[in-house]
């Protein structure tokens, strides 16, 4: 055969595979790169559950939302939508029936990602294994189960045009700002919310959500990420902890599923972006020493945590996080710390740092004014500063989580 | 009937140490391998809870953590013209069960034995001729110190052992064993605070000319980041290592070094609270074809695979070998036959208590290998020519708990009990320490294992039979030594001081060691040894029999480090040469 009619037959071929629906390689290897940048695959795989197969509840105050099933499931999953369906759902969240999507799903980030990124999302979850998995319909409380009110929601708080271009900037920033508020979604969960769900208030200054606290991931100094050296906000996305905080809960899941495959460059603009985020006002005057719930606290911090967490609350770097001036602990809510003390917690693994050491749980062994006590000494010692714990909030936390 | 599955590369039996370092390095070799676990997964923040894992009465005295007879017993008596009876509580060594195995309840003397050690028969016949081993059935292990010396070095990384090297490439260093065979590089950290008594004990034997250093210890002395990326945090000196999980990540065990990764791994699957019932041979014998396991809901199941390890404790594997009929039975009349042979233990007594007024110990503060020790009299380490024995002891002393319930030392003559034991033990309570010998153990004829003619296990198995009394060679020497002990001891005048001895009647109620080594030894003899210089069956040859189960004899230090060095060792050879070319090895 000669080398014309070889390219001819490839040619042939290569056309064969589009008009059977079959995506290039090039925009499946691009879709995988996206899908991992957007980090898909954290909300729409229910725990222990077939990647994208959905079924992950996500408790909102709303209710909860049940993030569907992705894979190309012709019934239950994404397998006979096109390609332009897709991309308006991801960007404008409009399903192909013209249904709304509940912004759970990040559509109001997603909406600064390009047609060509989000179609390639597309081609990459054509390759993925479909699974045959109905789920559960939301149960959002009334008037939210009305999908129809999304509109006037899209009217109110949709902003689907990008921001204007900052060239002032440089090209790290510019990228890190594009990662952080486009597919990273970031302000999803750490971005304080209003009344409705919609990001309201000074950016990434923190919210609550799931039972956590996302922390402030601003350039604020203390409850931030503002003492962290640029290069210490990559090893933190990277591996999950770098010596001064280590990450569990969803942000575990972000790193293990996200931020640990992203290139060293997208992290160093990310950090590069975030520590040029304004923070909020300054933290609280931190408690006297001699303040009774500080010196039962301390006692207590003795008694419970000092085996890992130090006497000076430095912590073991490789294995334990620190207490002193990690920001997790200087929230304006205490909201993660009561979890983690009452519920245990487990740090993220990943391929360069797999330990994934975790904490036990303590809800048999304090009681709530014990745990408030002792955090509220955690988070005005060694040059911390933060708001006192009440009990109450322990009382709250322990009936949410179900531990008695 | 049991339900076939489909097959696996590999099939480990227990995910102990032995097993998890083979189930790392097979993964890593591109297998697929199942760890089939009789007892319970255990992790550390769930099973080591820092808040109830110091309770001395639920996991010393109650010993949670250890096999348990109603899932598999042993009987004993100390020799053939006894009628064993069954042990109905493990007393004097506690098998470990569930993920970890007894890795998890070690105290973390992580020892070397000495080159002389592995070719003891050799070694001892030039130096003082045959006549003077003739009781003894003593053999080589077919591998010399030399050659696994990489493989021990491995797992001391693995570890993140604390010590201080003596021999570092044949230069001695100042502070180290002396005597030890030559390492190539330093502990990967630098030893333990050093307690009092230790400091007391080192002085004193200096002092008489003896070589004193800090015990290996796998008890880390500083954060640590192992070569797997496990990272593992630094020891709190709390005292509850033997018997006890770790709460705080800083005693090396298979959770706290290899799991994190392993479990991760897609070609790893561990099935526990599965109980391997026998091993399946096709019908040549020559070849394994599969175990048959049972599942806590009591379903069989049979496994087929290529490779099959047995990483029990060293006594479950030479029962497996029994019940499967690999290997044939050693018999004590004649000497002949391969499992079951060359059972040894570890040789206790002669150490000394001190009691003073004037000290003060805290005993509190220990941790399972915070320990100094002398090896002046060790092994081969001193001429044995004039004297009636060979062998050697450790001459050590530390501190590895003060705990409430079992640590009340008190002087000869106090009551048991009442108002004047408590005034006794309130007394004596931190002004108290010990000098010990840890002893060799060597090969008789008489001592071996086999199966119980008439107890069975609750699956209708029989149980295994330990045959075992201390040999009149280990007594003498542990009483020689025990004078030894003596000399260092009265050097520090204590007020009061009493001295154990050595003697006949091996005791399986007070605990004395959980050292059982032998039954499916190692060499390069088939007529003598049950697996090859790899661990693998001479007659079944892709079975791989992993653990102290090989030792022909026992040295006097703990067995731990070699146990995983010879892992390490058969891994090797396994990813090298038998994937390569399945069969005979040696």
């Amino acid at each position: 055969m000669n080398r014309a009619a070889f390219l001819l037959l490839m040619m042939l071929a290569a056309s064969a595979a589009h008009a059977a629906g079959a995506p290039d390689y090039a925009s499946v290897q691009a879709g995988r790169s996206a899908a991992m940048l957007a980090d898909c695959i954290s909300c729409h795989t229910a725990p222990g559950g077939k990647p994208f197969a959905g079924g992950l509840v996500l408790e909102t105050p709303f209710g909860g939302i049940t993030a569907p099933n992705i894979t190309p499931d012709n019934d239950t999953g994404i397998g006979s939508w096109t390609k332009e369906e897709f991309v308006r759902a991801v960007k404008a969240g409009i399903g192909p029936n013209g249904r709304h999507l509940y912004p759970a799903m990040p559509y109001p980030y997603y909406a600064r990602i390009s047609d060509a990124d989000t179609g390639a999302i597309f081609d990459y979850l054509q390759t993925v294994t479909a699974v045959r998995n109905r789920v559960r319909a939301n149960a959002l409380r009334f008037p939210f189960n009305i999908r129809g009110l999304m509109a006037s929601w899209n009217l109110l708080f949709f902003r689907p045009a990008p921001p204007a271009p900052h060239t002032d900037k440089s090209a790290a920033w510019q990228r890190g700002e594009y990662l952080v508020n486009g597919p990273g979604h970031c302000g999803a969960c750490h971005s304080p919310k209003n009344p409705f769900g919609a990001d309201a208030g000074r950016a990434l200054t923190g919210a609550s959500l799931q039972g956590w606290f996302a922390p402030d991931i601003t350039a604020h100094a203390q409850r931030g990420i503002g003492a962290w050296r640029e290069s210490e906000v990559v090893t933190y996305l990277k591996t999950g902890h770098n010596g001064r905080s280590m990450a569990s809960g969803p942000m575990a899941e972000v790193i293990e599923n996200s931020t640990a495959q992203m290139s060293d460059a997208d992290l160093a603009a990310i950090a590069a972006y975030l520590k040029e985020v304004p923070g909020g006002g300054a933290p609280p005057r931190a408690l006297a020493a001699d303040d009774g719930h500080m010196k039962r606290g301390a006692a207590l911090y003795e008694d419970n945590c000092l085996g890992c967490h130090n006497s000076r609350g430095n912590g073991q770097s490789v294995i334990f996080p620190p207490l002193a001036g990690n920001p997790v602990v200087q929230q304006k809510s205490a909201e993660t710390l009561i979890r983690v003390v009452l519920a245990s917690t487990q740090a993220a693994q990943t391929p360069r740092a797999p330990t994934a050491a975790a904490m036990p749980s303590f809800a048999w062994r304090l009681n709530d004014a014990q745990v408030a006590d002792i955090l509220t000494y955690v988070r005005n010692s060694w040059g911390n500063a933060a708001e006192a714990v009440p009990a109450g909030a322990v009382t709250k936390s322990r009936a949410a989580l179900q531990l008695h | 009937m049991a339900k076939l599955l489909p097959r696996k590369d590999v099939v480990i039996m227990g995910l102990g140490w032995t097993g998890s370092i083979l189930a790392q390095e097979l993964t890593s070799a591109g297998l697929d391998v199942l760890a089939l676990e009789r007892g319970p997964w255990r992790d550390t923040a769930n099973d080591f809870n820092i808040g109830y894992m110091p309770d001395e009465l639920r996991y010393a005295i109650r010993k949670e953590l250890f096999l348990q007879p109603a899932q598999e017993a042993m009987t004993m008596r100390n020799n053939v013209s006894q009628t064993a009876l069954p042990m109905r509580d493990y007393g004097s060594f506690l098998p470990g069960a569930g993920v970890g195995g007894a890795g998890v309840h070690w105290n973390g003397q992580c020892w070397r034995y000495d080159p002389s050690d592995f070719i003891a028969k050799t070694h001892l016949t030039q130096r003082y001729g045959a006549k003077k081993i003739a009781d003894l059935q003593l053999q080589d292990w077919g591998v010399t110190f030399d050659e696994i010396e990489h493989c021990y070095d491995r797992y001391e990384y693995l570890c993140g052992t604390s010590g201080k090297a003596g021999v570092i490439k044949g230069q001695v260093q100042p502070g180290g064993n002396p005597f030890e065979g030559s390492r190539s590089r330093e502990y990967p950290n630098p030893p333990l605070k050093r307690p009092y008594c230790a400091s007391l004990f080192e002085e004193a034997a200096r002092n008489l000319g003896l070589h004193p250093f800090p015990v290996p210890a796998a008890n880390l002395s500083r954060p640590y980041i192992n070569p797997l990326g496990v990272a593992m945090g630094e020891c709190t000196y709390c005292g509850y290592c033997e018997r006890f999980g770790c709460a705080n990540y800083s005693k090396s065990t298979p959770q706290t070094t290899i799991l994190p990764v392993l479990i991760k791994k897609k070609n790893f699957e561990v099935r526990t609270e599965c109980e391997v019932m026998k091993i399946n041979l096709h019908p040549d014998g020559k070849t394994a074809k599969s175990v048959t396991y049972i599942d806590s809901s009591g379903n069989d199941y049979e496994q087929p695979a290529d490779l099959i390890m047995l990483c029990g404790y060293g006594l479950m594997n030479v029962r497996m070998m029994f019940l499967s009929g690999i290997g044939k039975p050693y018999d004590p009349k004649t000497g002949e036959g391969v499992v079951g042979r060359n059972y040894c233990y570890q040789t206790g007594g002669g150490g000394a208590t001190l009691f003073f007024d004037d000290k003060r110990f805290n005993p509190f503060m220990g941790a399972g290998a915070l320990i100094s020790s002398a090896h002046d009299f060790n092994g081969d380490n001193f001429d044995h020519s004039k004297l009636d024995f060979v062998g050697g002891a450790s001459i050590s002393s530390g501190q590895s708990n003060g705990r409430p319930i079992s640590s009340r030392p008190t002087p000869p003559g106090t009551p048991r009990w009442g108002s004047k034991w408590k005034a006794a033990t309130a007394a004596t309570y931190g002004h108290v320490m010990n000098i010990g010998g840890s002893g060799s153990s060597y090969a008789i004829r008489g001592n071996y294992l086999d199966l119980d003619p008439t107890y069975t296990d609750r699956h209708g198995r029989p149980l295994l039979r330990l045959t075992f009394d201390f040999p009149d060679n280990d007594i003498r020497m542990q009483n020689w030594v025990g004078t030894q002990v003596e000399k260092v001891a009265r050097s520090l005048n204590p007020k009061l001081m009493t001295m154990g001895r050595a003697g006949k009647g091996w005791n399986s109620v007070p605990y004395q060691s959980t050292h059982n080594t032998g039954g499916a030894v190692m060499g390069a003899d088939p007529k003598t040894s049950a697996v090859n210089r790899y661990l693998q069956s001479w007659d079944v040859s892709n079975l791989f029999v992993i653990g102290a189960s090989a030792y022909p004899q026992n040295a006097a230090v703990n067995p731990t480090g070699t146990v995983c060095a010879l892992a390490y060792w058969a891994a090797e050879a396994i990813r090298d040469r038998y994937i390569k070319h399945p069969g005979k090895l040696a």
